[in-house]
């Protein structure tokens, strides 16, 4: 069982997420990330799903995704050169005084952002694979983490490959 | 300017709907009153679940998309079964149900269901129709999606506005276009070339032939390839009929309840064929003992079949008919495999299915009786359980489309619907709903279906007071603790004549065959209430879980 990064491209229809992701959950796969978004192609959206699970086991699944009317090309990045990144914001509280210059010593080493300054907290945004961002927010746990949201992760193809309609 | 109604039904007739199968409802009011003066026919069944099963029946006799129509929450949730059934049997139906207006969407409004949701992972496809402008392309894609490429059930949810709001007449396309539909037809050369190689190299080949080559309608290609290569055939329950049950080449259905032979001639071949088939565990057995030996060919239009449960040597993705028609162009005839087929002959002989002859009533002897009778002339129809097996193993099919059964989902009650359905497809034939007599309690109000419409099926109860396939399981593997599996003595024909349905009791073997001669004379439906010996088990067997050429009740090898 390893992660694997599928990049899924669709109609922008109604109903079309339940529908990608009932094939996960009707075989008991637990979808680890997902990101949904509208694409380069009017009309159509691109979905990056995360999810752990044997090689064959993705093979059947990318099969059944391929069979949805309404999924036009599904890809499993994993075994490519690509870029993936995942977007965080990061609440942690971060009173006047020491703690709070230490946060923004982490956050210039992470290259995170302070996006919001409050008295008694601070929000961190910080880009990067999700390694990082995990890595991040274990490093702030101990200031205390009041609230962490992140984007999923999303995933293209390095070089001019692309996930593109068509063979 | 048209209601959504109108242009319903319009839609329907361009796709050629000669029948719909259905029960109404407050939301679908106005596609009734649009069917009140229509010439599409309209069947009322007694239950919404029956108006699926019977769309099912009819496609599957007929090779055209059936449909079906139900009112919203409690009419479209009665179709659930019926639509799964279809989908694990690849079914080509369109199910269109009412849905409340397009205002109260998602307010818990009355009889409301969110049917797209519920039918997600048992249609193919499904749609709900937010406006009226887009009814007719709706209809039209789903008709070539349920007909196309893998066939199955497709649904459509229209809310009671968008029939009754009225449109300018919008134009129909001519092909339908989706992006993310392209099915496969055609086989790659290289890998047909490959199999060919495979299969003259091989000394032991067997083809394992299923329900693909039914709704491919590639019977005569199958026959041809096997015949000029000297090929065994097995088939699946599905694909009975695929190839002449008397046929010297066939070996009848392998599998749970499979022959002797077919499973032996599996477990020593040295190629499988596989063609339209899904490796389905009641059919395999143990997997990794299935055809261990044996290098595999398989061919089938989804994709995701192939290599699914079993490992496969020579993938053909493409529809069974072009895929055996471009074999045949240049297929080299071979070697008759003599030594093979001579071993399979042997355990032909020596291994054949059994028809007790003691004087008793067996179910076997019943369906033999009918298979005698109607020498290939009929549709039959089972449900499922012990009826369904011993119907399988002992009557002969001779034609494609004329065995229809639940295979996948094994839906009890599905029979008597579905029979009713094939009528329309064959009203030039005897249709025979072989009946077990749990089963044709589950959707018996179906007699009142026939009896209205006058629909001449034939319905020849197994009746063994007991549910008997359960009952076997129990007896086998349980101890014989029967719990729950007994069922108490059913007049049948007292009920037929409620309904003013003709009916007869049959108890002894000599009856069987004028009992059956006089339901085919009957013009109208008519019961037979077979009291079978009550213990009778389906052989052979293989145990869940086991090699397929393990089998109890059979021959000693
Ligand atoms: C709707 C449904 N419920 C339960 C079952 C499980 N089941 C399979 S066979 C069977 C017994 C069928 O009894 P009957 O129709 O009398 O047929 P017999 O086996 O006695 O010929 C049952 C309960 C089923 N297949 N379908
Ligand atoms: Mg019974």
């Amino acid at each position: 069982m390893k992660p694997h990064t599928l990049s899924v491209l669709v109609e922008n229809k109604a109903g079309v997420l339940s529908r990608v992701t009932g094939l996960f959950s009707r075989r008991g796969f637990n979808i680890e990330s997902l990101a949904v978004g509208p694409c380069e192609i009017p009309g159509m959206s691109r979905i990056t799903i995360m999810v752990i699970a044997d090689d064959n086991k993705i093979e059947q699944i990318m099969k059944q995704l391929n069979k949805l009317i309404d999924v036009i090309k599904v890809s499993d990045l994993t075994d490519n050169e690509r870029v993936e990144r995942e977007l965080a914001l990061i609440k942690v509280t971060a009173e006047q005084g020491s703690s709070r210059a230490e946060i923004m010593q982490v956050a210039t080493i992470f290259r995170a952002s302070i996006v919001d300054v409050s008295p008694k907290s601070l929000i961190l945004q910080v880009i990067g694979d999700s390694d990082k961002i995990d890595a991040l927010e274990t490093l702030l746990r101990q200031y205390g983490v009041k609230e962490f949201v992140r984007t999923g992760t999303i995933g293209i193809l390095r070089g001019s490959k692309t996930v593109a309609p068509g063979k | 300017m048209k209601t959504g109604a109108k242009i319903l039904v319009e839609s329907l007739q361009r796709e050629g709907t000669e029948i719909i199968f259905g029960y109404p409802g407050g939301v679908v009011l106005p596609i009734y009153d649009e069917l009140y003066d229509s010439s599409l026919r309209h069947i009322l069944v007694r239950h919404e679940q029956a108006a699926a099963h019977a769309a099912d029946g009819y496609a599957r006799a007929s090779g055209r998309v059936g449909v079906c129509l139900a009112t919203s929450g409690p009419g479209a949730c009665n179709l659930v079964t019926g639509i799964a059934t279809a989908y694990m049997d690849s079914i080509p139906m369109v199910a269109l149900t009412g849905q409340v207006p397009t205002s109260l969407l998602g307010n818990d409004a009355f009889q409301e269901s969110d049917i797209t949701g519920i039918t997600m992972p048992i249609t193919k496809h499904n749609y709900l129709v937010k406006e009226t402008a887009d009814l007719s392309r709706v209809v039209k894609e789903a008709f070539y999606i349920a007909g196309t490429g893998r066939p199955g059930p497709v649904l459509i949810d229209i809310p009671k506005d968008v029939s009754t709001t009225s449109v300018k007449d919008v134009p129909v396309p001519e092909k339908v276009e989706l992006r993310g539909y392209n099915p496969t037809y055609h086989g790659h050369k290289r890998q047909i070339e490959k199999a060919l190689n495979l299969i003259a190299a091989a000394e032991r080949p067997v083809i394992y032939a299923g329900g693909g080559v039914i709704l491919s309608n590639a019977s005569a290609e199958l026959l041809s390839v096997a015949t000029q290569m000297g090929i065994p055939i097995t088939t699946t329950l599905m694909g009975l009929g695929a190839v002449p049950g008397d046929h010297p080449l066939n070996l009848g259905m392998l599998g749970m309840h499979g022959t002797e032979y077919a499973n032996f001639a599996i477990t020593e071949c040295d190629l499988l064929f596989a063609i339209g088939v899904r490796f389905d565990d009641r059919v395999t057995g143990r997997t990794e003992t299935f055809a261990a030996n044996a290098k595999i060919i398989h061919i089938d239009v989804d994709p995701a079949e192939i290599g699914k449960n079993k490992r496969v040597d020579i993938p053909i993705v493409g529809d069974v008919k072009s895929v055996l028609t471009d074999m045949l162009t240049c297929m080299k005839k071979t070697a008759g495999h003599e030594a093979w087929i001579k071993k399979i002959r042997h355990w032909k002989q020596h291994h054949p299915l059994k028809c007790p002859d003691d004087g008793r009533l067996h179910p076997q002897f019943v369906i033999r009786q009918l298979s005698e009778l109607l020498d290939g002339n009929g549709v039959i129809v089972s449900e499922v359980g012990q009826n369904q097996m011993w119907t399988a193993q002992h009557y002969c099919f001779k034609h494609p489309r004329t065995w229809i059964t639940s295979g996948g989902l094994g839906t009890m009650g599905y029979g008597l619907p579905a029979a009713m359905g094939a009528h329309f497809a064959r009203p030039d034939v005897p249709v025979f709903d072989v009946a077990g007599d749990g089963s044709i309690q589950m959707n018996i109000q179906e007699f009142g279906t026939i009896a209205a419409e006058k629909i001449p099926v034939k319905i020849a109860i197994l009746n063994n007071q007991y549910l008997g396939m359960v009952r076997q399981w129990q007896e086998l593997f349980y101890d014989r603790r029967y719990s729950f599996t007994e069922l108490p003595a059913v007049d049948f024909v007292k009920i037929a004549h409620a309904y003013g349905i003709e009916g007869i009791r049959v108890e002894s073997p000599d009856e069987v065959k004028p009992a059956l001669q006089a339901a085919i004379d009957c013009p109208g439906p008519f019961v037979l209430d077979f009291r079978v010996e009550r213990e009778e088990n389906v052989f052979p067997m293989v145990p869940a879980g086991a090699a397929i050429n393990e089998m109890i009740g059979g021959h000693p090898r």
